[in-house]
């Protein structure tokens, strides 16, 4: 009998089907992989295993030892043996890392904490662990690596007989991944089943027992990993036909507007390690540069870095037009006619609570207005010339951006840059989160754009939109610039194979 | 697929929706004194001297608003009015220095401290909760040090004449002249901007009717002071320094920074906007202001003491507050604070006429403060 089945799993967001009748088992002692491009429903798939969207709101059944688990909140899964252990990490830094493992579980009596069992259990699953952390440790102290084995510990401590584990190594070192395959190898012994989701295939292929792939919320097929080669798995992940969404539009390029050389950008919190490294590219004027990438692969913080907007450090050089330029904020960047519509509207492109009017007019309002006073009627105009050039429906200039929809939104954002008379314009995800027939206008806006001239730097994680939309492709892996490819060259088996660092294909 | 259009297209801002409410809560502690006082509530000369008492609070409120607006806070004004009125009464009377070299020194004082205020916030990411509260104790500090802690006679005529003095009820009537033109100049010209941008037919009647109400107010306004003594000056100050306010927040692109960075400072700064030069900036303004209202300050008491302006920083946030502001940033109007820091005078002047013992009155004026954010919340869930 298997330890896990989900039957016919269904899940709905408005206007998208994330999953749609995925089917999963796992047995005791098994490690099974879930593969698939970004946005294939993987993390969706564990959201509902794990109680985050609660029984009720998805369709199909999760069987657990037999039965079947109706899960209202994350404490019930926890307590039927199944823990979770996300990208971004779940641990208080400031408390030790006994307390972390035991948080909301301190054992205590009439509520005073009996720190000494606390502190003596800890031990005991560190050891198992063959963890050599101190459990008086604050985890704020240890490096990621060691967080994410307390993590592992923490799960252990709720008698996990499921553990799922999402990009567990995205910010480990090698020597860190090995302790936590020795760790995740001892465990399987044991009879932990275990839910890898990766997009290295070096380690999904050397560690599986069965790999899953998903495309598109949809189970594409369930293999042992020796009857599965990674080209056969790439091709499963992206084996989809490019639609007819795409409008086939031929660009026509002039001279070189954007040309940026060695650039490199370092983390915020932590200044040795390197994001962006050594990468330099260009773009012409009315052509389409698409970068793709997995997700952490430094496209957002490439383009965050030439924008002037990167927290941490950056270096680089950066030429608009032939001349070199300084740009050490945005808004050097936009006297210098670089526009930039950021990803995520919601936190970095809109103030939800104002107009379309004074959002769209937010980046180019000196330009707009001049530099001390405002003038309502010239934003009036604006505003309504971005209403009604990108199609946005809302009955006037005044309605609040927090009250349209995601596409809606996605166009004023998309308004604003173009109120700045941009040369170059950075498109970072510009339709996560979109319905279909906003996406479908965005894409002919893009190519519309491309057609005067614009020169368009598109970042986006949906496969298909980078192949279907660029006349270039650049393709970086942890990074690094692993790959570029023209429109006839590019496939998505190719891309795919960049992306995930497999090899080096650098034209 | 959701596509989610509204459907009238008349909507009123949250933030003005409050102020109204407040307004109309205005309007019943009125009457509610009126009725309690047997009319002397409303008799000019107590409107004269409620506008009077609301004139220093009403100008902090007016800085205070816009540092509301961006997100941070400061605690520190009313030490630093201790302060710049002190140096103004020692530079004054202990120096012997002139009138206006004693104003430009308060004024100077208020303003830098505001600059330091500003960039201790802005470029050293020091949460401005607690640069000012450290600087609420600092300048207090200050102020006793070089006041030794005594209380600093002004016996220049001059300067108490700004905290105490009245225009003559002519010259009442020249302002409300001026100012009746102006609006009407604002209507004329708003309706010819319509034209002039193709926004539609320049409506003059329609704007010239909307008028009435504003020049309404301006008449009763100058009529009511003038059957008491005439405007008071601090009044008059405080209404200028509440329409520049209102002009700079509704018509400058500075202003529409200050609301962009409080409602998404990531938003703002990836548009362009430097978001930590207009915090200094709105700080050095907030400074100006509290320069300003020490020299009226100290003008009405006749003298600076060293504990001059205490808990002047409460009333001031309670007003943003009651009129509509949020601390959370990108929303507040100068109106509304104004309207607020109204409601505090009107409550403490009422309470004060009836009698209500000094603990009593801080009980009900915590109570309101609360309740009145309290049914905004409310309202804002149903």
């Amino acid at each position: 009998m298997s330890l896990l089945e989900m039957k016919q799993i269904t899940k709905e967001f408005p206007g998208v089907k994330a999953l749609d009748g995925v089917t999963f088992d796992l047995s005791a002692g098994e490690f099974h992989s879930l593969v698939g491009e970004n946005g294939a429903g993987k993390s969706t798939l564990m959201k509902t295993l794990s109680g985050v969207y609660p029984f009720g709101s998805y369709g199909g059944d999760i069987v657990v030892d037999g039965q079947v688990q109706q899960f209202k909140t994350v404490r019930d899964a926890e307590n039927a043996g199944i823990a979770i252990i996300f990208q971004e990490l779940s641990l208080v830094k400031e408390l030790t890392v006994g307390e972390n493992i035991f948080l909301g579980k301190e054992p205590a009596r009439f509520g005073i904490i009996n720190w000494a069992e606390l502190y003596q259990k800890a031990s005991k699953l560190l050891k198992d662990l063959h963890l050599a952390i101190d459990p008086r440790t604050p985890v704020g102290n240890l490096g990621i690596g060691q967080q994410q084995l307390v993590e592992i510990a923490k799960a252990l401590s709720q008698k996990a007989k499921i553990l799922v584990l999402d990009e567990p190594t995205a910010a480990l070192t090698e020597s860190e991944v090995e302790t936590l395959f020795k760790i995740l190898t001892d465990l399987k012994a044991r009879g932990v089943g275990m839910i890898y989701i990766s997009h290295k295939l070096d380690e999904v292929f050397a560690m599986s027992d069965r790999i899953t792939v998903l495309r598109d919320g949809k189970t594409v097929g369930t293999s042992n990993a020796s009857d599965l080669t990674k080209d056969k798995v790439i091709s499963l992940m992206v084996g989809r036909e490019v639609g007819d969404i795409f409008p086939k539009t031929a660009h026509e390029f002039g001279e070189t507007v954007l040309e940026i050389k060695d650039l490199n950008a370092y983390d915020f919190d932590n200044p040795n390690k390197k994001l962006v490294k050594d990468v330099s590219f260009s773009v012409k004027k009315g052509e389409v540069v698409g970068i793709a990438g997995l997700m952490g692969a430094g496209r957002s913080e490439l383009l965050m870095s030439i924008f002037g907007a990167w927290q941490g450090k950056s270096s680089g050089e950066v030429f608009v037009e032939g001349k070199k330029v300084e740009i050490s904020s945005p808004a050097d960047a936009i006297k210098n006619g670089i526009g930039f519509v950021t990803e995520d509207r919601k936190r970095f492109g809109l103030i939800l609570e104002q107009t379309i009017m004074d959002n769209s007019t937010l980046a180019g309002l000196t330009q707009i207005v001049g530099n001390f006073l405002t003038n309502r009627a010239k934003e009036t105009i604006a505003a309504k010339q971005v209403m009604s050039s990108l199609h946005v429906k809302a009955n006037s200039p005044l309605t609040v951006a927090g009250t349209l929809s995601g596409g809606n939104q996605q166009k004023v954002v998309l308004g604003k840059w173009l109120l700045t008379n941009p040369k170059v314009l950075f498109l970072d995800e510009p339709t996560r989160g979109i319905d279909v027939g906003a996406k479908q206008e965005i894409y002919a806006e893009i190519n519309k754009l491309a057609k005067t001239g614009l020169a368009i730097v598109m970042v986006s994680s949906e496969l298909p939109e980078v192949l279907g939309l660029s006349d270039r492709i650049l393709v970086l892996h942890e990074g690094k610039l692993t790959g570029e490819f023209t429109k006839t060259e590019a496939t998505p088996e190719k891309v795919m194979v960049a992306a995930t660092g497999e090899s080096k294909v650098l034209v | 697929m959701s596509e989610t259009v509204e459907k009238s297209g008349f909507k009123i801002e949250t933030s003005s929706l409050r102020a109204y409410t407040m307004l109309g809560a205005m309007i019943l502690i009125w009457l509610f004194f009126y009725w309690q006082t047997d009319g002397i509530f409303l008799t000019p000369r107590n409107l004269s001297n409620l506008m009077l008492q609301m004139s220093v609070t009403g100008i902090l409120a007016v800085g205070m608003l816009m540092v509301i607006l961006t997100g941070n806070i400061d605690l520190s004004i009313g030490s630093v009015l201790g302060l710049a009125g002190g140096v103004a009464a020692i530079l004054l009377t202990n120096q012997g220095y002139g009138l206006l070299p004693s104003f430009a020194a308060a004024i100077a004082v208020a303003v830098v401290i505001g600059i330091l205020h500003g960039f201790l916030t802005a470029y050293f990411n020091i949460p401005a909760f607690i640069v000012t509260l450290g600087g609420l104790l600092a300048w207090r500090g200050a102020i006793k040090g070089i006041s030794q802690s005594e209380t600093i006679p002004i016996s220049d005529p001059t300067f108490k004449v700004i905290g105490q003095g009245n225009i003559t009820p002519a010259s009442g009537w020249v302002i409300a002249i001026i100012a009746i033109v102006f609006v009407l100049f604002l209507a004329y010209r708003h309706a010819q901007a319509q034209k002039t941008y193709g926004l539609g037919e320049a409506n003059i009647g329609g704007e010239m009717l909307k008028t009435i109400l504003p020049i309404g107010v301006i008449i009763g306004f100058i009529y009511v002071m003038n059957s008491s003594n005439g405007v008071p000056l601090p009044v008059l100050i405080f209404l200028v320094v509440a329409l520049i306010g209102t002009f700079i927040t509704n018509s400058t692109t500075f202003g529409r920074y200050l609301y962009a960075i409080g409602g998404n400072s990531d938003a703002a700064r990836l548009s362009g906007i430097d978001t930590k030069v207009n915090i200094l900036k709105v700080y050095a303004l907030l400074g100006l202001l509290i320069g300003v209202a020490a020299i009226i300050f100290t003008a009405r008491q006749g003298s600076a003491a060293p504990d001059a302006g205490v808990l002047k920083e409460l009333d001031a946030i309670a007003a943003c507050v009651i009129g509509g502001a949020s601390l959370m940033g990108g929303r507040g109007t100068i109106f509304g604070a104004c309207l607020g820091a109204l409601i505090m005078a009107s409550l403490d002047n009422g309470m004060s006429l009836l009698n209500v013992r000094d603990f009593m009155q801080e009980l009900i004026k915590g109570s309101i403060l609360v309740a009145a954010v309290g049914l905004d919340m409310i309202g804002k869930k149903s």
